[in-house]
C-alpha cells in the first residue's frame, strides 16, 4: 500500500443517495415517526370534526374548505418537521458522523431541505386525499357536494406549506436547537402578525411598510393564487426578510460551525 | 499516510493545538498519547474537517479530507462512540453508514460479527449499550467502508481487558496488511503495547515522538533498574555487592541498580538459579509523566 490514496476509482457520494439516507433518518426514530404520525392523525381528526359539524348543522362546505382546514393544522406541524430534520443532528450529535461521511456540508443541508420538501408534498397529498374522502362522505350524507377546489388552490396550498416548512428549517439552521427554534418559529408565525396588525392600526407610517415586512399576511393571496403585482412584490420582499435571510445566515453558520 | 504540518487551533486566547507536526506511516500503528485536554481530540477533529484549523494543514494520503470523495471508503473515523442517535439500534446505525457509503447490507453483518456483537445486541437501541458495546459498534462503523486509514479517538475506553486484547489484535493485523492506524489514549500501557510509533502531546505541543526504543534511549539519563528473584537471594545480593552494584531487597526478590544483562551475568558467575528477571520498566511512564508534567493536573512527586 502506498502513502498516497488513489481516489480515481471512488465516485463521490451521489446526491440522490444522500437524500434517501436523510429521508430514512427523518422517520426511523421515535420522535421522527411520531411527528409524521401526529401530522396525519391531526389532519384526519380535524376533517372528521369539520365533516361532523357541517353535516349536523346542514352547513354548506366545499372540497377546498376541507383542504383549508387541513392546511391550518399542517401549518403548525410542518415547521416542526423542518426544524427537526436539521436540529436532531445536533441534539443527538450525529452531525459528527454525518459530516465525517460527507464533509461537503452544503450537499447534506440541501439533501435535508429536499427531504423537508418531499415530506411536505406527502402531507399535502395525504391532506387532499382525506379532504376528498370527506367531501364524498358529505355528498352521501347531504345528497349534494361542492367540488370547488382547482389547481390554484392546490398550488397555493403547496407553496404556503413549503414556506412554513422552510421557515422552520431556516430558524433551525440559525439556532441549531430544537426547542429554541420551535419557540422562535411560533413567535414569528403567530405573534408577529398580531403585533404588525396592532402597529399598523396605531401608527400611520407603519401601516405603509407593514405589507412589505409581514410575510404571513403577504402569503394570504397565495391560498387562492390571486396575487396582484403589488402582492407579488410584498411576497418577495417579506419572504426575503423572513425566509431567505435567516436561511442564508443559518446555512453560513452550519458550514462554519465546529461540529461537536 | 497521515501528514500533519504546523497545525495550530486557537479558541480565543487559548491555544488547544500549538504548531503540531507529525506523520503516521502506512503499515504502522501510531499512538497519540497525552493527558486529558492535551489537544489529541482537537487534532483528530481537524484531520476529518469537523474543526477548522487556525493554521497549518493535514493531509490524508496526500489529500485534504474534504477533497476525498466518499471519504468513508478511504478513512475510517471513530471520534466519539456516543455521538450516535440513542434511539437507533446498533444495526440501524450501521445501515445508515452503509447506505451513505453505498455498501451492500452484507457488509453490515460482517462488521457486526467482526466486532463480536451478537445479532440480539445489534437489535438493541444504542441507549441500552454499555460503553464497551458502543466502542465495538464505533469500530465496526469505522471499518464499514474497508478504509486504508483509521483514525480512532480513545477506542479502548470502556472495553474490558479481553476487549482491549481483541482490539490490539485487530489493529495490529490491520497495520500488517498495510493500513495506517492512528489511535489516541491517555493511558500509556494501552498504547505502548500496540503502537509502533508514539507521539506524546502535552499542552497542545508535541513533547516527544518516535518508537519506544528511541523514546527510552532519549530518557535513559538515569540508572537502569532491574528486579530479580533467585532461589538464593542472599547469595546473589552478595555477588552483586561484591561488584560494587547497589542492591536492595524488594518484595520476594531484589531491586538492583544495573542492567538486566549484568544481573544475569553475575547470577551465572555465582551459579545462582534465577526465577524472575526483568527491567523495572518504569522508564517510559516516568518519561511520559516528566514530559507532560506542566500539563498534568496532579504534580508528580
Amino acid at each position: 500500500m502506498t502513502a498516497v490514496l488513489d481516489l480515481s476509482s471512488t465516485p463521490s457520494t451521489p446526491f440522490h443517495r444522500l437524500v434517501r439516507v436523510e429521508l430514512r433518518k427523518s422517520y426511523d426514530t421515535r420522535a421522527g415517526f411520531w411527528l409524521l404520525a401526529v401530522i396525519a392523525l391531526l389532519v384526519l381528526a380535524t376533517e372528521v370534526v369539520v365533516l361532523a359539524v357541517t353535516t349536523v348543522q346542514n352547513d354548506a362546505i366545499a372540497f377546498g374548505d376541507f383542504i383549508g382546514a387541513a392546511a391550518f393544522m399542517t401549518s403548525f406541524l410542518l415547521p416542526v418537521l423542518g426544524i427537526m430534520v436539521l436540529t436532531s443532528e445536533w441534539s443527538q450529535r450525529t452531525a459528527m458522523v454525518t459530516f465525517a461521511l460527507e464533509p461537503r456540508r452544503p450537499r447534506v443541508i440541501a439533501a435535508k431541505a429536499v427531504v423537508g420538501v418531499v415530506l411536505t408534498l406527502v402531507t399535502v397529498v395525504v391532506s387532499i386525499a382525506i379532504g376528498l374522502v370527506c367531501t364524498v362522505l358529505y355528498d352521501l350524507i347531504e345528497g349534494h357536494a361542492d367540488w370547488t377546489f382547482g389547481w390554484s388552490g392546490f398550488f397555493g396550498f403547496l407553496i404556503t406549506q413549503t414556506f412554513a416548512m422552510l421557515g422552520g428549517f431556516a430558524l433551525a439552521a440559525l439556532l441549531l436547537n430544537t426547542p429554541a427554534a420551535i419557540v422562535v418559529f411560533f413567535v414569528y408565525k403567530w405573534v408577529l402578525p398580531g403585533l404588525f396588525a396592532i402597529g399598523a392600526a396605531l401608527m400611520g407610517w407603519f401601516e405603509t411598510i407593514q405589507p412589505w415586512i409581514d410575510f404571513q399576511s403577504a402569503q394570504n393571496p397565495l391560498y387562492d393564487m390571486s396575487l396582484s403585482g403589488d402582492d407579488w412584490a410584498h411576497l418577495v420582499v417579506s419572504g426575503f426578510i423572513w425566509l431567505v435571510l435567516p436561511l442564508a445566515v443559518g446555512i453560513w453558520r452550519v458550514l462554519r460551525a465546529e461540529v461537536k | 499516510m497521515i501528514e500533519v504540518v504546523g497545525l495550530t487551533r486557537k479558541y480565543g486566547s487559548f491555544t488547544a493545538v500549538d504548531d503540531v507536526s507529525f506523520v503516521c506511516q502506512p503499515g504502522r500503528v501510531t499512538g497519540f498519547l497525552g493527558p486529558n485536554g492535551a489537544g489529541k481530540t482537537t487534532t483528530m477533529r481537524v484531520m476529518v474537517g469537523l474543526t477548522p484549523a487556525t493554521a497549518g494543514r493535514v493531509t490524508i494520503g496526500g489529500h485534504v479530507y474534504q477533497d476525498i470523495p466518499n471519504p468513508g471508503r478511504h478513512v475510517g473515523v471513530l471520534l466519539d462512540a456516543s455521538a450516535q442517535h440513542a434511539g437507533r439500534t446498533g444495526r440501524e446505525i450501521l445501515e445508515i453508514g452503509a447506505r451513505t457509503m453505498g455498501l451492500p447490507d452484507s457488509r453490515i453483518d460482517e462488521m457486526i460479527e467482526l466486532v463480536s456483537l451478537t445479532p440480539q445486541e445489534a437489535k438493541r437501541r444504542l441507549r441500552n449499550y454499555s460503553l464497551g458495546m458502543k466502542q465495538r459498534l464505533g469500530i465496526a462503523h469505522a471499518l464499514l467502508g474497508d478504509p486504508s486509514v483509521l483514525i480512532l479517538d480513545e477506542p479502548a475506553n470502556g472495553l474490558d481487558p479481553a476487549g482491549i486484547r481483541w482490539m490490539r489484535g485487530l489493529l495490529r493485523g490491520y497495520a500488517e496488511r498495510g493500513g495506517t492506524v492512528l489511535l489516541s489514549s491517555h493511558l500509556l500501557h494501552e498504547v505502548e503495547q500496540i503502537a509502533d510509533e508514539m507521539i506524546l502531546i502535552g499542552n497542545g505541543r508535541i513533547v516527544a515522538q518516535g518508537d519506544k526504543k528511541t523514546l527510552l534511549a532519549g530518557a535513559a539519563k538515569g540508572i537502569a533498574t532491574t528486579f530479580v528473584t533467585a532461589l538464593d537471594n542472599p547469595a546473589l545480593a552478595a555477588a552483586l555487592s561484591a561488584k560494587g552494584i547497589t542492591v536492595a531487597s524488594a518484595g520476594d526478590g531484589l531491586r538492583v541498580e544495573a542492567e538486566a544483562v549484568e544481573v544475569g551475568r553475575t547470577a551465572l558467575e555465582a551459579t545462582v538459579v534465577l526465577t524472575d528477571l526483568r527491567s523495572a520498566d518504569g522508564g517510559l511512564e516516568d518519561l511520559f509523566l516528566e514530559l507532560t508534567a506542566d500539563t498534568q493536573r496532579e504534580t508528580v512527586v
